[in-house]
């Protein structure tokens, strides 16, 4: 303890404390500080760009979803747009044969009353056409005038016989 | 362009240090007189002189010393300034002037005071006193100790090791402005500093509080650590084996946290909740007791004392080779010396790190006990 205290140098404890206190203070100011801002500034720039690859990341993966949603609507989209196209298609196609079947219907009843009519302008026609036959043969019979009953006869069953044949 | 500059720089630094050098072994060839034996270690008790006096703070930075062809003892090194607050007031002069003289023979006069250093330790003698005059144990009756103030060999290479210090973490502090990763040589700083910051700091001090203190432990670690290992090259620094200097730095880590301590720190170390109130006084002063003397002494102790511890054992290792010459012949010695000093060396690497971590480490802990918020109690 004695040599202990013996090689004790308070003059170099003085020098050592100046000296190294001169150090720390100089270390601090030109080298610590600035080292140590330094890295820590390069931490957390790493710290940030590792944050940020993950957040692109985690957005590409959203994006990606985000597709596929699009493609799925898209696809649902076409398949209802074909679905309506096809009911579309059907219904016009039933439409048309409605209204065909309508137009055939009043054609069919208008021939059958121009035909009615025709029929009813014929019997007509034929009517008259008896009628004049009627005078005809009343006009002949009367022109000649009793010539003989057997003719007479004769002449009416002639113009009977042309009556039926027509 | 930049690091051409640099290199510049560092060899006039080298050009310089190396004229001074020369200078001053020609200075010392004149005065061989004042060391009587030339200053070779030889036998076992001049191995332990040798050693006691290597860890202790010197006044010059001498490399080695070596005897020419001609028989002269000179030294390869240069003088570092004295600088005494003595009874007259301040007192300067280079250390050259004392001739590598260390048992108080050499006598230095200056401003009408006598000096004499005696075992690294300058004295002032009595006016009347023309020389030193020990008594039977060795201590010097006629002078005593003066505050010494001068820059020595460990002065010397604090000053020289924090100039590195600012030197290269100014620089990766320069490289953050230009670009995100460093280049060169920051690239083995970054990793440490991030080390200290996210393994002693962060987890110690917690989340909170943390960048506070690091700038100081980040220096104490860096400090410490360069400093053992200049300890383990051939310039024979002992600066973190120096008292003077762990003492410093416990002193330092102790005002840290007795500043920042807070009201549920200071709480639990005087009147501590959840005990017996008889007990608490004798709790107090236990806690109060282990917070300002005994966690900055275990500090200060552990420190030095691995150090010193370090550098006794690698030069007795090395000092093998001249007191086991005569029984394993000088092959056999060297050998062997060599080999385990080689080894202890290597450990002593490990160590240099572990102390500094261990320091660091322990300043942490003891700053994150003060700044604890206390509340999980």
């Amino acid at each position: 303890m004695e040599t202990l205290l013996n090689d004790f140098s308070p003059g170099l404890f003085v020098v050592s404390t100046i000296l190294l206190l001169a150090l720390i203070a100089l270390m601090i100011k030109f080298a610590w500080k600035p080292i140590l801002n330094s890295l820590e500034e390069r931490e957390s720039g790493i710290n940030n760009a590792l944050e940020a690859a993950d957040n692109a990341r985690k957005e590409m993966q959203n994006l990606q979803s985000d597709n596929e949603q699009l493609v799925k609507e898209a696809r649902e989209e076409r398949d209802a747009m074909l679905k309506e196209a096809r009911e579309i298609k059907e219904k016009m196609i039933s439409e048309a044969k409605e209204e065909a079947k309508g137009v055939a219907t009043t054609l069919i009843e208008n021939a059958q009353a121009s035909i009615e009519q025709e029929k009813q302008a014929a019997l007509a026609e034929i009517k008259k056409s008896v009628a004049d036959l009627s005078i005809g043969i009343a006009e002949s019979v009367i022109k000649r005038e009793l010539a003989s009953k057997e003719d007479q006869l004769q002449l009416v069953e002639g113009i009977l016989k042309e009556v039926t044949l027509n | 362009m930049k690091i051409a500059q640099k290199s510049i720089q560092f060899l006039t630094i080298v050009v310089i240090a190396l004229f001074s050098i020369s200078a001053y072994a020609v200075a010392a060839d004149k005065n061989q007189d004042s060391q009587p034996n030339g200053g070779q270690v030889n036998t076992k008790k001049e191995v332990e002189e040798y050693i006691l006096h290597h860890i202790k703070d010197s006044h010059d930075f001498s490399l080695f010393s070596y005897t020419n062809d001609a028989g002269e003892r000179k030294h390869l090194g240069f003088p570092l300034p004295v600088i005494l607050w003595s009874s007259e007031g301040l007192v300067t002069f280079m250390s050259s002037e004392f001739h590598h003289n260390d048992d108080g023979h050499v006598i230095v006069e200056k401003e009408g005071l006598k000096f004499a250093k005696i075992h690294s330790k300058i004295y002032e003698l009595e006016s009347d006193a023309a020389t030193v005059v020990f008594d039977d144990t060795h201590h010097a009756t006629n002078a005593h100790k003066v505050l010494d103030f001068s820059i020595t060999k460990s002065a010397f290479g604090l000053l020289l090791i924090g100039l590195l210090m600012l030197l290269w973490f100014s620089k990766l502090a320069r490289q953050y402005k230009t670009r995100k990763v460093p280049t060169g040589f920051g690239r083995i700083l970054e990793p440490l500093v991030l080390y200290v910051r996210d393994e002693i700091a962060r987890p110690n001090i917690g989340e909170q509080h943390y960048r506070r203190f690091t700038g100081y432990l980040l220096t104490v670690f860096f400090f410490i650590w360069i400093l053992n290992l200049a300890g383990l090259t051939p310039l024979g620094f002992n600066v973190t084996g120096q008292l003077a200097v762990t003492a410093c730095l416990a002193i330092f880590t102790l005002v840290i946290y007795t500043v920042s301590g807070t009201k549920g720190y200071w709480m639990h170390m005087i009147w501590m909740p959840g005990v017996p109130v008889l007990i608490r006084p004798v709790l107090a002063i236990i806690e109060l007791a282990g917070a300002l003397v005994i966690k900055p002494f275990s500090l200060l102790v552990r420190l030095f004392a691995n150090i010193s511890a370090g550098h006794i054992v690698v030069m007795s290792l090395i000092a093998i080779m001249f007191t086991l010459k005569e029984s394993l012949g000088v092959v056999g010695a060297t050998g062997l010396s060599l080999l385990l000093s080689f080894f202890i060396t290597l450990i002593e690497v490990l160590v240099a790190f572990l102390q500094a971590y261990i320091f660091t480490m322990l300043s942490a802990l003891f700053i994150g006990m003060a700044v604890d918020d206390h509340e999980h109690h």
